[in-house]
């Protein structure tokens, strides 16, 4: 609790402790009316300050002013009556412990919430002249050499210039699975070193690196309300007046009607009591506090698993989202391309790649690289000779004697090598050995792993079409989609004429159905933010991405689009529970209040009650997270 | 022209009226408050004093909430 906290806490004891005193204490008039006095003081003078500063600055309507006039109405009707004093302390005391909880709630969310993304770098290890020396990560300079123990965060992007290890990235994407770096390898910053000791050279200055990105963006995630939240504070703005005047009504309006009209007592006590009660029930705090609070809790819960949401716009729409629309490279493909088949071969499979992998050894074009992987092994280059590259064609070279040819259809046809075709999808490779054809080998994109099963959840969450498009050739494309199970697919598209087809599909929808694109951030800025939400994955390090996108997956994996739904729907049927719930509950209460059904302790209970209830459920979201957050912890 | 303050206050519907302010207030083009994490998004417009708008921007926000402070 914080000192503030603490403070009311004491005057919220102080006054319970006066209460119980002066129920024993036999007293009557003024002597009473002092004595009862302390307690109401104690618990409310800073709310009497607050309403009267309101008052003489003209901003006269909120809660402060609410609890003041009912509480001096309250006393004052008790007074005439030498009555009792205790509901007007009550409906104070009650008002504090109800503002004592939602501060500390608030607070405890606020806290929860930095704790997940606690992925600040608090210092780095560098190495001056052999020495090293911790300092703030702020201070040290693009190129410099820092080391980082097992257990330590990477604070600064870097490349490995020593040392090989394991590294926890799941606090920036939470992916529980360790990832390997090796001498070479680019490691980034937030990431924690788990198993060896490692030397890095730096590549970014500390306000450039990835973890502070990262916390830009989740901190600055609330420049954009969403329509919940603005439906608040608008109807906050209306409502506290509109219930003034209500007061106002039922204190003078029925004594009236019943003086002139019905000829009766007008009851003028009866009615001025309901008004106040009337006033206590009002407080919007339930509405007004819980509605923000399930949106950060939102967006806080989702970025702990790797899911940065720009504003709480942006979770409620996806909430709506009917049509996905992916880019196919990078987004449900590896982007990366290996050998995915070897057809028709006469020899040995592991014998053709060799040879392939021989023959394309000089080369450093994207298909020799997937030779070379899919061989696996250590080529020995002394054993070629005479490399001839075919520019668009591909290569023929000495391999242990023999020619080898390595090329496509036109690289066979020129040399006059008859050789059966493959219908496989992807870039095919024909090798040939002395002039005879030996196989051919397929190399391709491969599809993510996740990619089905993240289409099938999608499907499942709701999604009316999933469509897909790609720069990509036809064939290639199609078998893609076929595999996925993807509604529509354009191929061979121009970037400009993915914005068409995208503009396309928005223009087909219903306006309240909302159009989701997800791209890998390379070349797709047009698209992300012509969609209604742009999602960039894999984005770490692309600045561009996650400028133009709206969403932001930290690592690749296509499954974290329908768990960003799942979130959404989430957070926002707890935001509906708390608006229909406190609503619907004031009103009834309301009423309630306005025939003499209900009294002022009534009022208070409900009022406060409402917004704990309504704030309990707003943390529900942040229970929920916090709770696999623990469990993926315990895997680690 | 946009800038980030970091704010101090007690209630949400405290930080709307401040939202309000801020907005109403000559030089400021947008403002966005968030309650939850206490940060006020202040969008300037073009040519404007940066500091004499947000000294207008305190004051505006003190009358509405007296119990605010914003961190320049």
């Amino acid at each position: 609790m914080t000192k503030k906290q603490k403070k009311v806490l004491y005057r919220i004891i102080i006054t319970i402790i006066l209460m119980v005193a002066l129920a024993w204490i036999p007293s009557k008039g003024v002597v009473r009316f002092v004595l009862y006095m302390v307690p109401y003081f104690v618990i409310g003078y800073d709310i009497l300050r607050k309403a009267v500063k309101g008052i003489i600055k003209k901003q006269v309507f909120d809660e402060n002013f609410l609890m003041a006039v009912a509480t001096v109405g309250a006393i004052a009707i008790a007074i005439t009556t030498d009555g009792d004093y205790m509901e007007a302390i009550a409906v104070m005391l009650f008002y504090q412990i109800g503002e004592l909880f939602q501060s500390y709630a608030v607070g405890k969310s606020r806290k929860n919430i930095s704790e997940l993304m606690d992925i600040r770098p608090d210092y780095a290890n560098v190495e001056v002249n052999g020495v090293l020396e911790q300092v703030d990560p702020d201070e040290v300079h693009v190129g410099s050499f820092i080391v980082i123990q097992p257990g330590e965060k990477i604070p600064l992007d870097g490349t490995i210039v020593e040392g090989n290890t394991t590294l926890n990235t799941s606090a920036l994407t939470g992916e529980s699975v360790p990832r390997d770096a090796r001498l070479g390898d680019e490691v980034i910053s937030g990431c924690i070193n788990m198993t060896g000791l490692i030397k890095v050279k730096t590549s970014k200055e500390f306000g450039e690196s990835t973890v502070s990105k990262i916390l830009d963006l989740v901190e600055n995630s609330s420049s954009k309300k969403s329509r919940s939240e603005n439906f608040i504070s608008r109807f906050a703005k209306y409502y506290t007046p509109a219930v003034c005047y209500s007061a106002l009504a039922l204190a003078i309006l029925p004594p009236i009607v019943r003086m002139l009209f019905m000829g009766a007592d007008p009851e003028w006590g009866v009615w001025v009591y309901r008004a106040l009660a009337f006033l206590v029930t009002s407080c919007p705090c339930a509405l007004v506090i819980s509605i923000p609070l399930s949106f950060f809790a939102g967006i806080g819960g989702a970025s702990r698993e790797g899911i940065l949401v720009k504003g709480s716009n942006y979770l409620e729409a996806l909430s709506q989202a009917k049509y996905v629309v992916f880019d196919k490279t990078g987004t449900v493909t590896q982007g990366v391309f290996e050998v995915t088949g070897v057809y028709h071969n006469q020899i040995p499979q592991e014998e053709l790649l060799e040879y392939a992998a021989l023959a394309e050894s000089y080369s450093t074009h994207p298909i020799s690289k997937s030779l070379k992987k899919a061989y696996g092994k250590r080529l020995d280059m002394e054993k070629v000779s005479d490399v001839k590259e075919i520019s668009g064609n591909g290569v023929t070279a000495q391999v242990l004697g023999k020619t080898v040819a390595v090329g496509n259809e036109k690289l066979m046809n020129a040399l006059l090598i008859s050789f059966e075709k493959t219908d496989a999808v992807g870039t095919i490779v024909y090798v040939a050995i002395d002039g005879r054809f030996v196989g051919s080998i397929v190399i391709s994109d491969k599809v993510k792993p996740t990619a089905k099963e993240a289409m099938e959840a999608l499907k499942r969450s709701g999604m009316k079409r999933l469509v897909m498009l790609t720069g990509d050739a036809k064939s290639v494309a199609d078998s893609v989609a076929m595999e996925l199970g993807i509604d529509e697919v354009h191929s061979e598209l121009l970037p400009a004429d993915k914005v068409t087809q995208v503009e396309r599909l928005l223009e087909e929808k219903n306006a309240k159905e909302k159009l989701i694109f997800v791209g890998d951030g390379v070349n797709d800025a047009p698209v992300l933010s012509r969609a209604d939400i742009g999602i960039a994955m894999g984005a770490i390090g692309s600045d561009a991405a996650i400028e133009a996108a709206d969403i932001v997956l930290m690592d690749d994996n296509p499954l974290k689009i329908a768990r960003a739904i799942q979130i959404s729907k989430k957070c926002i049927s707890i935001v509906y529970e708390n608006i229909y719930f406190a609503i619907g509950v004031k009103l009834l209460c309301l009423l309630f209040v306005a025939i003499g059904i209900a009294n002022m302790w009534f009022a208070i209970f409900a009022d406060v009650g409402v917004m704990v209830i309504a704030v309990l459920n707003a943390t529900r979201t942040l229970g929920i997270f916090n709770r696999t957050a623990k469990k993926e912890n315990a895997h680690v | 022209m946009k800038k980030i303050y970091k704010i101090e206050v007690d209630c949400a519907n405290c930080a709307n009226k401040m939202e309000e302010a801020a907005k109403k207030t000559a030089g400021v083009k947008d403002a966005v408050v968030n309650f939850m994490t206490l940060k006020m998004n202040v969008e300037f417009e073009d040519g404007a004093d940066i500091d004499s708008v947000m000294q207008e921007v305190i004051k505006n926000c003190k009358i509405v909430e007296d119990d605010c402070e914003i961190y320049l």
